[in-house]
């Protein structure tokens, strides 16, 4: 039970997009439609589960001093092995408009924000459960917010047409409307839980895992 | 003959206990708002004269939906809801004014959403809003439909009779002098014979509206003055220095979205500078990036870009423009600053 609660907590309770505010480089710039969101998506959860599973068995023989370091180089490999997959079998396309995005997966913070929060600390299982419902929560996120903003700017999904004759809104293709819209998204996530919080008689406070809370940077 | 005095006590029902300020011109935000609609009036006039019947439609539009949004967001927010002192038909007026007479409606609305939910609303409300709404609305609308929002009709006198005038496409004066050709005549920019959004054209109802306003001091007439000033200015320095017609300074002065800029965007209580000298500075900053980007940008014309860019510095200025209190010695009140 537990052991599956590890794996569900990264898709809602503690999504790292929109509850911990994590990795907000590539959903910024990678959600201008849902296949881009898709494939980042994937990409990111390959490298989260294997270098959670790494870093879980090596964590007893790495220094503290040098730990940064020592995950960076395990991410890292996982990183260049899914560059080198994506070049291979991926879509051209799709390779090409994520660009420089894959390579910088090596520093986005979820990665390293669970290497350093959970991998360290726990079993190889559950980190790799850990690492998969991160990523799944990633990418349903990423999709989530990709989706909203192809359909506003050019009414479709996947690229498939849903209205036809949408007029073309190229705001929400723009940066801009990147930020706009994940607004939108956090400011709902909040309204609900504190009207949950009110329902209940408490106030809402974040979840434990929030910057406050997290050592990497100290 | 006996002496009395009698102590005459003031008559209390007459003494009025309260506290400062105690002088006040009785103004109100809904009596702002209504003159500045009324202000803009000569400019709605105008733009139905050279427009056609069309151009009332789309300021309709953006003013009953910038209304019925607040209203809206206000019945979210659970907040009194706020339509009645007319901030938002000032919006949507404005807004109205800088989107082509050939917008289509739902441009209009999808506009007003932005401009009150994005610009004013999530601050908020009025007060609140770091940026002037309507100027939000248009540069919003511009980067999502660039092709709709640049697409101007040719004018050619009055249009009374007609809904929309004649459908052929043709440039503003700011296109043609950013391609370096010469714009059309001092009386056809004066009077608004040309084309352009619905309400930048006519520069003489505009005025009329500006001068109304800084009359009853409603805006201050710095920030037009050093505005325009400064367009003139510096326009002026690059056509004597190379005299062709894309520089050429009156062109620059009396078409494009600047004198309702200046006179009604720029003056936005909430955000411009709170006092002179800070409006000062806040003017002549927006004159000189606009002329920075109608010369050397990409786009011909960036008045909305010019106000929101100062909006944003309007708290800088506001501290480093800071009057000294009375009473507060120079070298104290700048250790306190």
């Amino acid at each position: 039970m537990s052991v599956l609660k590890e794996f569900t907590k990264g898709i809602w309770k503690e999504n790292p997009v929109l509850v911990l505010m994590l990795g907000m480089c590539p959903t910024l710039a990678v959600s201008t439609s849902a296949k881009n969101a898709l494939g980042m998506g994937i990409a990111t959860t390959f490298v989260l589960a294997g270098s959670n599973v790494v870093i879980s068995w090596v964590r007893k023989f790495i220094p503290s001093n040098v730990r940064i370091p020592c995950y960076i180089v395990v991410i890292a490999v996982f990183v260049t092995i899914v560059e080198m997959l994506m070049g291979a079998y991926a879509p051209a396309e799709l390779n090409k408009t994520l660009g420089i995005y894959i390579p910088l997966i090596v520093v986005n913070c979820i990665v390293l924000g669970r290497a350093e929060a959970f991998a360290s600390k726990n079993g190889a299982f559950a980190s790799m459960l850990d690492g998969l419902g991160m990523g799944l929560g990633f990418t349903l996120a990423l999709m989530a917010l990709g989706g909203v903003r192809e359909f506003l700017s050019a009414g479709t999904l996947f690229e498939y047409v849903v209205v036809p004759g949408w007029p073309d809104f190229l705001l929400f293709k723009l940066p801009a409307g990147a930020f706009i819209v994940l607004a939108t998204f956090l400011a709902i996530m909040n309204y609900r839980r504190i009207r949950k919080a009110e329902r209940e008689g408490t106030s809402y406070t974040p979840p434990e895992m929030d910057c406050s809370r997290c050592h990497i940077c100290k | 003959m006996s002496e009395q005095t009698t102590i005459r006590m003031p008559d209390t029902s007459k003494l009025v206990v309260s506290s400062s300020p105690h002088y006040h011109d009785m103004g109100s935000i809904p009596k702002i708002m209504f003159t500045v609609l009324a202000a803009l009036a000569p400019a709605v006039f105008a733009s139905i004269y050279f427009f056609g019947w069309r151009a009332l439609l789309v300021l309709s539009v953006c003013m009953v939906s910038c209304a019925a949004i607040e209203a809206l967001l206000c019945r979210l927010m659970r907040r009194r809801i706020s339509i009645g002192d007319g901030s938002a038909l000032v919006t949507g007026l404005l807004l109205g004014m800088t989107l082509p007479v050939t917008s289509p409606l739902w441009m209009c609305i999808v506009g007003s959403f932005i401009a009150i939910g994005l610009g004013k609303m999530v601050y908020g409300g009025l007060g609140g809003n770091p940026f002037n709404p309507a100027s939000v609305g248009r540069v919003a609308l511009l980067l999502a439909c660039p092709s709709a929002m640049t697409t101007w009709v040719t004018v050619s006198g009055c249009a009374l009779n007609k809904w929309v005038v004649d459908a052929t496409t043709g440039a503003t004066p700011l296109e043609l002098v950013a391609q370096n050709q010469p714009g059309p005549g001092f009386w056809s920019l004066f009077l608004g014979n040309i084309g352009g959004s619905i309400g930048e054209t006519c520069t003489l109802a505009l005025i009329v509206g500006g001068v109304f306003l800084i009359a009853l001091k409603i805006i201050r007439w710095q920030i037009p003055v050093f505005f325009i000033g400064t367009v003139f200015l510096i326009t002026g320095i690059a056509y004597m220095v190379s005299p062709c017609p894309k520089f050429n300074p009156m062109t620059h002065v009396l078409s494009g979205g600047l004198m309702l800029g200046a006179f009604f965007m720029a003056t936005d209580m909430v955000t411009s500078p709170l006092n002179r000298k800070g409006a000062v500075v806040f003017a002549i900053g927006c004159g000189i990036i606009t002329t920075i980007i109608r010369l050397w940008g990409s786009y011909p014309e960036g008045i909305s870009y010019a106000i929101l860019i100062m909006n944003a510095l309007t708290p800088l200025i506001d501290r480093y423009t800071a009057g000294r209190p009375f009473g507060v010695a120079r070298k104290a009140s700048q250790k306190n600053a």
